[in-house]
């Protein structure tokens, strides 16, 4: 057990629980605040089955944003479509055996990560170039472009530049998970890959990444559209009923 | 004619570069005393607003889902900033619906995240001060709530409902718009916006019963609080006596009275619309909601109909259940509220009017989606209703109809600047300015379609526009009520004793000799 390996191992352990339990509450807090009032943005679907197809839409296609800016949807779907299938293809470090499909992914999830990097690159250069853009964005939107193109960069580097000791690396992870620590390989565009993505779970429950969350709570989006045919009363509301008689 | 440069139209909505600072200057009248105290509000500015703004809006995100979720899922892509008819208009970025969410969210940032507790400057929070405060009263009376940032945003950010909260908590600590809070407090006195009190309104309906009589020889009736009634009309006050809006007002009495129906205005609730909605206050939105229950009950009616009025629709479709429900005293086979479209619509389904459409061939129409209707209710029982039946009644009632074109129209519609509490005219320059994108989509139609009117349904769409067509080289009454379209075209069933029987039709009139 070497020393390194404790702190990484620390280090994971923190990150997680940071992430469970941070994004955990904000998923409880958003379930738990009440929504008094019917806003859905109409044309809205009048049934919930409706409600389903239009947030789905809403989080594969980005259906309001291809409405909105093609540009930003452009780079913005390519960014989380390839964050996507590169996240599955990492699923192989975290089980064994590997699952077939997992298998089948991995030369997508390789040639995805420069996909995502084209669209953070594209995501950054408009912050920097479009005045408007420029204006709304504070210090920390730039540090969170820069810690997920640090994170794609290096990861890539491991496949595509200086290869990493993956066998290593599954071992650690899949101890971790057993709760067997396995020694943790030393190379450092490895150590630096795995120390930002920690780094970004510790920061995702306190950052604008809440919106992953989020817009599946997002009374716009999710409500159906029948006020007229049933009545939607919140809890503090009903309070001030008490005070009417028919 | 103006203290301020008039916005140049182009062939469409042009996105302008920042000018930063521009629009600051721009303040509605500030609340007095009395009326802030009539909405339960303190009077003035209070000792220790700042830490009783953070609370208010500590109460605020707990008590509504939407502000919470929107002020931290908020990730700053830009797709919003330029769908903002004020940033169109004005160039002043913090008109753009992100930096405006951004000043409320500033504030939330500082007091109520982990971040912003302790990186203010990384994460742009802010603590909550004067110039924060004058920020807000500024900026957030640049926001007409017309929704239309939301139907672009990823997360559906709906700038409307922060706008609402910051507005709340402005109330909270004492520092209350002028327009809106005089105006509720004449709801809860008198019955209506307008102070008209029921003397003055029974005066008026019946000035509008000889009106038409002598127009068309027709007695269609104008009822005021005729008890055991069928229906009660809840119409904006504007509808009593501006123009063009009272053309509308006539246009739904022909109506009923083709239809046959049995109907009446309210003296105690004299009022469609519903500014405590544009304040945020849920409690003043309730109480003047809670009048039309009142009336409803008092009266003893089957049903409610609302005339042309956006905000007032979206309240009466979306929150009046909500509010001033359940309506189970009301005839459950019909809508509850209904819109006088889907009214005056489903007659012309079924055949039951007669529309003569030739007598609208002095005109060449368009059709301004009003936002609060496009974006925040529904018509029918299909999404989109509230664009096509509008759009239906006008062409069952004339021969000539264009659409402006896609980008300004129905769900994208462009507010036409002077909705969500600014239609006063202190604020006279952020509601020319904010016409711009509406003038252009109106200009395109004009040249190509040779388009002469456009015609709404809302009552603070009519006024805006007859005020503000003007600047732009429009004339005021380019600007009509789609019931003044069916009322012109409407062809009426005399009563026994009238029409046929009337050898001498009233003097003046024209089209009395057809009827």
């Amino acid at each position: 057990m070497t020393f390194l390996t404790v702190v990484y191992a620390l280090l994971f352990y923190f990150a997680f629980a940071v992430l469970v339990g941070g994004v955990g509450y904000r998923i409880w807090l958003y379930a738990r605040t009440p929504s008094p009032l019917k806003i859905p943005t109409t044309p809205a679907p009048v049934t919930r089955s409706g409600v389903a197809l239009r947030m789905l839409k809403e989080v594969t296609i980005f259906e309001s944003l291809f409405k909105s800016n093609k540009w930003i949807w452009l780079f913005g779907w390519m960014f989380h479509a390839a964050l996507f299938v590169i996240l599955l293809r990492h699923f192989r470090y975290f089980q064994d055996p590997v699952w077939s499909w997992v298998s089948l992914v991995q030369p997508f999830g390789k040639y995805a990560a420069f996909a995502m990097l084209a669209g953070l690159g594209g995501l950054w250069a408009r912050r920097v170039l479009v005045d408007r853009v420029k204006y709304i964005s504070a210090p920390s939107d730039h540090l969170m472009l820069a810690l997920l193109l640090a994170i794609g960069a290096s990861g890539a580097s491991m496949t595509f530049v200086s290869h990493t000791d993956i066998v290593g690396v599954k071992a650690f992870f899949l101890g971790l998970m057993r709760f067997d620590w396995q020694v943790i390989p030393t190379q450092p565009l490895l150590l630096l890959h795995i120390t930002l993505v920690a780094l970004l779970m510790i920061i995702f429950p306190f950052s604008k990444l809440l919106h992953a969350p989020g817009v599946f709570f997002s009374p716009t989006r999710n409500q159906v559209d029948n006020p007229r045919e049933k009545r939607h009363v919140a809890d503090w509301a009903l309070k001030l009923e008490a005070d009417r008689s028919k | 004619m103006a203290d301020f440069e008039v916005p140049e139209l182009k062939e469409y909505p042009v996105i302008p570069h920042l000018k930063e600072g521009v629009m600051a200057h721009s303040k509605p009248f500030i609340a007095k005393e009395q009326f802030q105290e009539q909405l339960g509000f303190p009077g003035e500015l209070v000792d220790d607003w700042e830490q009783i703004a953070i609370d208010k809006m500590g109460e605020l995100k707990g008590k509504y889902r939407s502000l919470q979720v929107f002020l931290d899922s908020c990730v700053k892509c830009g797709a919003c900033t330029d769908k903002c008819h004020y940033y169109l208009g004005t160039t002043d970025p913090k008109n753009m619906p992100v930096a405006r969410q951004d000043l409320f969210r500033q504030v939330y940032r500082r007091y109520y995240t982990l971040a912003g507790k302790y990186f203010p400057k990384l994460v742009g929070a802010k603590d909550m001060t004067r110039e924060v405060l004058d920020d807000w009263y500024s900026y957030f009376h640049q926001c007409s709530q017309c929704r239309r940032c939301s139907v672009y945003c990823p997360y559906g950010i709906d700038t409307a409902e922060i706008s609402m909260a910051a507005r709340e908590v402005m109330d909270a600590v004492g520092v209350g718009q002028k327009y809106c809070n005089e105006i509720i407090g004449k709801v809860f006195k008198i019955g209506n916006n307008l102070g008209l009190p029921e003397p003055a309104l029974a005066d008026t309906l019946e000035g509008l019963e000889e009106e038409v009589y002598e127009d068309t020889g027709v007695k269609v009736l104008f009822p005021l609080d005729v008890k055991g009634a069928d229906i009660l009309l809840v119409t904006p006050s504007a509808d009593f006596f501006a123009e063009p809006h009272v053309d509308g007002l006539i246009g739904y009495g022909k109506v009923f009275h083709e239809a046959g129906a049995s109907w009446t205005i309210s003296s105690h609730a004299s009022e469609a619309a519903n500014f405590g909605m544009f304040i945020g206050s849920y409690e003043n939105m309730r109480n003047v909601s809670l009048r039309i229950r009142e009336a409803a009950l008092d009266l003893g009616v089957k049903r409610i109909v609302f005339g042309e009025c956006g905000h007032a629709w979206r309240v009466a479709y979306s929150f009046l259940n909500t509010l001033a429900g359940p309506f189970d005293f009301l005839d459950p086979d019909y809508p509850i509220p209904q819109h006088i479209c889907e009214y005056t619509y489903d007659l012309i389904q079924k055949g039951k009017l007669k529309l003569d459409k030739s007598e609208n061939d002095h005109m060449v129409l368009t059709f301004h989606d009003s936002c609060n209707v496009a974006r925040a209710s529904r018509m029918g029982d299909k999404p989109g209703g509230q664009f096509e039946i509008p759009r239906a009644i006008i062409k069952a009632a004339c021969n000539n109809f264009h659409d402006m074109p896609d980008w300004g129209i129905k769900e994208g519609t462009y507010c036409c600047g002077g909705g969500g509490g600014l239609l006063t005219d202190d604020l006279m320059e952020i509601r020319v300015k904010g016409a711009l994108p509406r003038m252009e989509g109106l200009k395109q139609v004009v040249e190509e379609y040779g388009v002469t009117h456009m015609a709404a349904i809302c009552a603070i769409c009519k006024s805006q526009f007859a005020k503000v067509l003007p600047y732009y080289g429009f004339t005021m009454d380019q600007i009509v009520s789609v019931h003044q379209l069916v009322s012109q075209a409407i062809v009426l069933t005399p009563g026994e004793d009238e029409g046929e029987t009337n050898d001498e039709p009233a003097a003046g009139s024209e089209d009395a000799a057809e009827s």
